[in-house]
C-alpha cells in the first residue's frame, strides 16, 4: 500500500530534522599539514596524524575554529567561551583511529535559528524559522570503495579499497532542532533549508558547499504523527546528497510511514540509505541495536576558548545574509520580480548575482545562468550550483567575449571546457586553441572558398542583397570550426564582392 | 682509559670533548658490553649497532656537538624511532619500522646522542615488572632472579647493568620511578607537558610522559634538559622555559627548603626496610638544612582506584587503532573472514592479557549509563587529589615519600595478582594525576636490594627535584664512599 504524500499529510503532523555536514575550505586538514585539495590520487594527501599512526597526535587547526564560529554566528548562534573536542570511538577501516575526533556535549555553537523562504502554491513565499541545535567541529572519515559486490556495499563485496585523503578533513556539522509546524510541506521545508544554508556557508566562503563532489553532505530525519499526539519514531536517512535528494527523501519518507502506520505497523526507529536512483531509502542498521560510542573528552587536545573581543570581530565582519544580499542587489540592478522569481525557480539567484559581482554585466549572468548552464545542469541532473563551473569564472568568459577574444559560439566551447575539468578559462582557451581568429590574411582562403562554393549567394550579394551574405559567413564560420571573428568574416565577404554593409 | 662503560654521561662527554676517547670508542665499548650481559639482563629489544657507531662516526666528525655528545643512550621501545624496529613490547607492532621520528627522538639526534637500541618494558607500558613483554621479561642486574620494576624494567635495567649511562622512559603511573627505585638508578617523571609526547605510543594520553634514567642526579638533569622544551606538534606541550634543571643538579642544595613528607605515603603498606631507609634520607635532609614536616593528602587514598579507571580508559581508546589494516599484526586474513572477524583475531592474538584486561576496564568504564559512576566519578578524584598537591605545596616546596613500597620481587611473584601488581605504583601515582614532576634516587639497601626515595615538586618547578636530588646523592655517596651502584654484585661476563 502506499499513501500518496499529500494525502499522508492530510492525516498526520510531520516532523523533520537535518543534520548537514559541510567541509571546510581549508588549505589543511583538521589536524595536521595536509593538503585538502579534492581529486587527488588516492593516498598521497597523508602523513602520520591523518594516517593514526602509533604516536602521532593531533593539533587544531585555528582556522577551522575560526570557520565554525563565523559559522555559528551567521546562524545566530550562542558561541561557546569554553569547549572541548571529544572522541567518538567505534571501529571502521575509513577511520584511521578508530576513533572520530569530534565534540560532543559541548558544542562550539549552540541554539540559533535560520529563516528560509518556502514557495507557495500560488508562487508567494512564506519565511518559515528552522531553530538550529548545534554547530559543531570534528574530522571527516576516509573513503571506503567496497569492490566485487553488487551494491558497492560492504556486504558481498569481494575486498574493500580505502582512500585516506579525506581522512582528517575539517567537517563542520549543523543540527536543526525538531522542525515542527511544516504542515503540508515538510519536504518543501527540508529542501529551502538545505538551499538558504547552502547558500548561507557559501556567502561565508567557508566551503565550496558541492554536494555532487560529498563537501556538504545531508542526514535527512522524519516522524510522523496523528494531531495532537506525541511525536512518532523517527528514522534517519543518510547520504542525501542532493537538494532534490533533500525533498524526495522526505516525501518518500512521508509516504512510507504513514502507509505503514495506517496498515496497523509500527515505525522501527533505523538508519535508512537514499538511492539517488531510486529516489527511495532502504532499510540500514536498526537503531535499537545502536553503537554506545563511548564519548569521552579528547586528552590530546587542549579546550578551545575563543576570546570574546575576537567572537564580536568575527560577528561585525560577517557578510550580508543571503537574503539581504539577493534584495539589494536585485534591487540595484533593477531586475524584475518576474526574472527573480525565474532565477530563483531555477536556484541560481545567488550565482547569477555572485558572478555580477565577479564583474559581468547583469543582463550576461542571466542569460548563462538560465541558458547554457541550466541546460547543463540538466543533463548532468545536477544543481546549477553543483556544476563545477564559479561565478568568477562565468564572468571571466563573459569578459573575454567583450573584449573580442572571444565569439559566442568559442564562449560556449570555453565554458564546456571548465565543465569538463580543463581548468580556468583562460587555461581552456590555450589548450582547446579558441582564440578568435581575426586575422585577415588567414580568412582570406576561407572567405574566397565560400564564395567560389556558393555562387548564387555570392551573386546575391554582388546584386545588392546584403542579407544574402549570412549563408557565406556561416560557412566560412563553419570552415574555421567557429574560430573567426563574424564581423571580420562578414567585412571581407562584402569587400570581395563589391556590396556595401 | 679505564672502562667506557663505567663513566657517568657527564665524564663520557668530557672525555669525548678532550679527546681521550673518541664517541666511536665509547659506542663499541657499550655494544660490546651489551653483547656480554644482555644476554642474561635483557634489557635491549634491538641494538641498532650500524646506526649507534653512524651517529657516534658523526659525533667524531664534528658535525654535532653540546653536552651529550657521543653520549650512548638506551631508547624505551614505546618511543617512536624512523627506520628502527618499535614494538611497544608488543606482538602487534613486531617487525614495524616507523616511516617517522618522535620529537625526543629526533632532539636527541641532533644533540649526539647515540641510540644504541631500544629497551624492554611491559606492553604498551602497562605493568609494573617488565613481565608482561611479548618478548619475556628482563632481570633485575642486582638479582636476576628478580624484576626489574616496570613498565620501563628494560631502560633502568640497561643503566643499572651498565649497557648504556642514560636511557629514556615513559612514566604514565610510576613507570620510570619505580624501575630506578628497584634498579639503584636515578628517574625523573617531568612536568606533564614539559617533554614532548609526539612519537611516544600513547598509553594514557592526560598522563604519559617521556622522562630520563641515568645513575647521576646530574646525568639525569643533563638529559631531562635535551629532550625538554616546547613541541609545535603536541598541544599539551607547555610554552615556558625549561625549568634550570641542570643548574639545580649543579648547585645540589636544600638549605631552608621545606621539605613534607606526605602522611598518606608512608607506614602501612610499605615494607619495614623500605620506610627505615626512607626515614633515615629524610633525618639526612635535616642535618643539610632544610625543614622537614609531616603533610596530609587525603584522597591520595583514592589515587590508585581513579587510576586504574582513568588510564584504562584512555588506553581503550588509544589501542582501538591497532586493528590489522595499516600496519603491524594481521591474523587470519584468508579471504574468507570478514573485516570483523580479522580485526577481531589480530586483537585476540597481538595483544597479551594485561593489555586485554585494561582494554576491557576502560572500555565498560566509558559505557553509556556507566560512564559518571567510573570515568566521571574518577575525573572528579583527580580534581581532588590536585587540590591536595596545591594545598601541600602552601606549606612545602617539595614532597617526600619512598618510591616503591617495596624492594625489587622475584619474578613471577606477583604475575597471577593484578591487585598486587598495580600497588607497585601507590606513591607514583598521586603525581601523574596532577601533572607534577617527580623523582626516584636510590638512598640505601634493604635485604640487599635498592631503596628509592621519591622527590615530588609543583607543575614546572622540576629543578627542586634536582635540587633536593642532587644534595641527598652528595651526601649519600660520602657516606657510601661512593655510588649505590658500584656496590652491586658484579654480573657474570663470559670470557672475563
Amino acid at each position: 500500500m502506499t499513501v500518496p504524500y499529500d494525502e499522508a499529510l492530510t492525516r498526520f503532523e510531520p516532523v523533520i530534522g537535518l543534520e548537514t555536514h559541510v567541509e571546510l575550505g581549508t588549505a589543511s586538514k583538521m589536524f595536521c599539514g595536509c593538503d585538502t585539495t579534492f581529486g587527488a590520487e588516492p593516498n598521497t594527501h597523508t602523513c602520520p596524524v591523518c594516517l593514526g599512526l602509533p604516536g602521532a597526535l593531533p593539533v587544531v587547526n585555528a582556522q577551522a575554529i575560526e570557520s565554525t564560529i563565523r559559522i555559528g554566528l551567521a546562524l545566530h548562534c550562542d558561541i561557546a567561551s569554553w569547549c572541548r573536542f571529544a572522541r567518538k570511538n567505534y571501529f571502521y577501516p575509513d577511520m584511521p583511529k578508530n576513533f572520530q575526533t569530534s565534540q560532543y556535549d559541548e558544542p562550539l555553537c549552540t541554539d540559533g535559528y535560520l529563516d528560509v523562504d518556502v514557495t507557495l502554491e500560488d508562487g508567494s513565499t512564506e519565511v518559515v524559522r528552522v531553530p538550529i541545535e548545534r554547530v559543531h567541529l570534528e574530522e571527516d572519515t576516509g573513503k571506503s570503495l567496497h569492490v566485487g559486490g553488487a551494491t558497492g556495499r560492504i556486504h558481498g563485496a569481494s575486498h574493500s579499497l580505502v582512500d585516506y585523503n579525506r581522512a582528517g578533513i575539517p567537517l563542520v556539522e549543523i543540527v536543526t532542532k525538531p522542525v515542527v509546524g511544516t504542515g503540508a510541506r515538510p519536504a518543501e521545508v527540508a529542501r529551502a533549508y538545505v538551499t538558504e544554508l547552502r547558500d548561507v556557508l557559501r556567502g561565508l566562503g567557508v566551503s565550496d558547499v558541492r554536494m555532487e563532489q560529498g563537501s556538504l553532505r545531508c542526514d535527512v530525519n522524519v516522524s510522523l504523527n496523528l494531531p495532537g499526539q506525541p511525536w512518532g519514531t523517527r528514522s534517519e536517512t543518510k547520504n542525501v546528497n542532493s537538494l532534490r535528494s533533500v525533498e524526495r527523501a522526505v516525501r518518500s519518507e512521508v509516504e512510507r510511514q504513514s502507509a505503514r502506520l495506517l496498515g496497523g505497523e509500527r515505525i522501527v526507529q533505523e538508519t535508512r540509505h537514499f538511492s539517488e536512483d531510486t529516489g527511495l531509502s532502504t532499510s540500514g542498521r536498526s537503531k535499537e541495536e545502536a553503537t554506545d560510542y563511548r564519548y569521552f573528552p579528547e586528552p590530546d587536545l587542549v579546550p578551545v576558548a575563543p576570546d570574546p573581543a575576537e567572537v564580536e570581530r568575527l560577528r561585525a565582519a560577517l557578510p550580508d545574509a543571503p537574503s539581504v544580499r539577493r534584495k539589494r542587489l536585485t534591487a540595484e540592478l533593477g531586475l524584475s520580480a518576474l526574472d527573480s522569481t525565474a532565477m530563483v525557480n531555477a536556484g541560481v539567484l545567488d550565482l547569477v548575482l555572485a558572478t555580477v559581482e565577479a564583474g559581468a554585466p547583469a543582463a550576461e549572468a542571466r542569460n548563462w545562468w538560465l541558458g547554457p548552464l541550466a541546460q547543463a545542469a540538466n543533463a548532468r541532473a545536477v544543481e546549477a550550483a553543483d556544476l563545477p563551473i564559479t561565478p568568477a569564472q562565468v564572468a571571466r568568459v563573459v569578459e573575454l567575449v567583450a573584449d573580442g577574444s572571444l565569439t559566442a559560439g568559442l564562449a560556449r566551447q570555453v565554458a564546456d571546457g571548465v565543465l569538463a575539468g580543463e581548468g580556468e578559462p583562460d587555461a581552456v582557451v590555450a589548450a582547446r586553441g579558441l582564440a578568435v581568429v581575426s586575422d585577415e590574411g588567414a580568412l582570406g582562403e576561407a572567405v574566397d572558398a565560400a564564395i567560389a562554393a556558393q555562387p548564387d549567394a555570392a551573386g546575391k550579394v554582388r546584386a545588392g542583397k546584403v542579407q544574402a551574405v549570412g549563408a557565406l559567413v556561416g560557412a566560412v564560420m563553419k570552415a574555421t570550426r567557429g574560430q573567426a571573428d563574424a564581423s571580420v568574416v562578414r567585412r571581407l565577404l562584402l569587400e570581395r564582392l563589391g556590396a556595401e554593409g | 682509559m679505564a672502562d667506557l662503560t663505567r663513566l657517568t654521561a657527564v665524564e663520557t662527554a668530557a672525555a669525548i670533548a678532550a679527546g681521550d676517547a673518541s664517541a666511536v670508542e665509547v659506542t663499541q665499548a657499550h655494544l660490546d658490553r651489551i653483547a656480554a650481559v644482555d644476554g642474561d639482563v635483557h634489557a635491549f629489544l634491538h641494538v641498532d649497532t650500524e646506526g649507534a657507531l653512524a651517529q657516534a662516526a658523526r659525533v667524531d666528525a664534528g658535525e654535532l656537538t653540546g653536552p651529550l655528545a657521543g653520549v650512548p643512550l638506551a631508547m624505551k621501545d614505546v618511543v617512536v624511532t624512523k627506520g628502527v624496529p618499535t614494538t611497544v613490547g608488543s606482538r602487534m607492532l613486531e617487525g614495524w619500522r616507523p616511516p617517522y621520528d618522535a620529537t625526543i627522538s629526533t632532539r636527541l639526534r641532533d644533540a649526539g646522542v647515540v641510540v644504541l637500541g631500544k629497551t624492554n618494558m611491559d606492553e604498551f607500558a602497562m605493568g609494573s615488572s617488565t613481565e608482561h613483554s611479548a618478548y619475556g621479561p628482563t632481570s633485575n642486574p642486582w638479582d636476576l632472579t628478580r624484576i626489574p620494576g616496570g613498565s620501563g624494567g628494560g631502560s633502568a635495567a640497561a643503566v643499572a647493568a651498565y649497557e648504556a649511562p642514560l636511557a629514556v622512559g615513559t612514566d604514565t603511573g610510576g613507570s620510570i620511578r619505580q624501575p630506578a627505585s628497584v634498579t639503584g638508578t636515578v628517574g625523573v617523571k617531568p612536568t606533564y607537558g614539559g617533554v614532548s609526547r609526539y612519537g611516544l605510543v600513547a598509553f594514557s594520553s592526560s598522563l604519559d610522559q617521556a622522562g630520563p634514567c641515568a645513575r647521576t642526579v646530574l646525568d639525569a638533569a643533563l638529559l631531562h634538559e635535551a629532550m625538554a622544551g616546547h613541541d609545535p606538534a603536541d598541544s599539551t606541550s607547555i610554552d615556558a622555559p625549561v625549568p634550570p634543571v641542570v643548574e639545580a643538579a649543579r648547585r645540589a642544595s636544600v638549605q631552608g627548603l621545606r621539605v613534607a613528607v606526605v602522611q598518606e605515603l608512608t607506614g602501612e603498606g610499605y615494607e619495614p626496610g623500605v620506610q627505615e631507609r626512607f626515614d633515615e634520607a629524610v633525618a639526612l635532609l635535616t642535618e643539610l638544612g632544610a625543614t622537614v614536616t609531616q603533610v596530609s593528602c587525603p584522597h591520595f587514598a583514592y589515587a590508585l582506584p581513579a587510576y586504574y579507571l582513568i588510564a584504562p580508559s584512555e588506553a581503550s581508546s588509544n589501542l582501538a587503532r591497532f586493528d590489522s589494516v595499516r600496519y603491524g599484526l594481521r591474523v587470519g586474513d584468508d579471504g574468507q573472514r570478514s573485516l570483523e572477524e580479522v580485526m577481531s583475531a589480530t586483537r585476540a592474538a597481538g595483544f597479551g592479557p594485561e593489555v586485554k584486561r585494561r582494554i576491557v576496564l576502560g572500555t565498560y568504564a566509558l559505557s553509556s549509563g556507566y560512564y559518571d559512576a567510573y570515568y566521571g566519578q574518577a575525573q572528579k578524584v583527580r580534581t581532588l587529589i590536585t587540590r591536595d598537591f596545591t594545598a601541600a605545596f602552601e606549606q612545602a616546596d617539595v614532597l617526600v615519600s619512598p618510591a616503591s613500597p617495596g624492594v625489587a620481587f622475584p619474578l613471577g611473584a606477583k604475575l597471577d595478582d593484578p591487585l598486587a601488581m598495580y600497588r607497585q605504583d601507590l606513591a607514583t601515582i598521586p603525581s601523574n594525576l596532577y601533572g607534577g614532576p617527580a623523582m626516584s634516587l636510590p638512598v640505601g639497601l634493604s635485604e640487599g636490594l635498592p631503596v628509592g626515595l621519591q622527590v615530588m615538586a609543583p607543575t614546572m618547578r622540576d629543578d627542586l627535584l634536582y635540587a633536593v636530588g642532587g644534595a641527598l646523592e652528595a651526601a649519600l655517596h660520602d657516606r657510601w664512599g661512593g655510588s649505590l651502584l658500584a656496590s652491586a654484585p658484579e654480573l657474570e661476563v663470559p670470557g672475563a
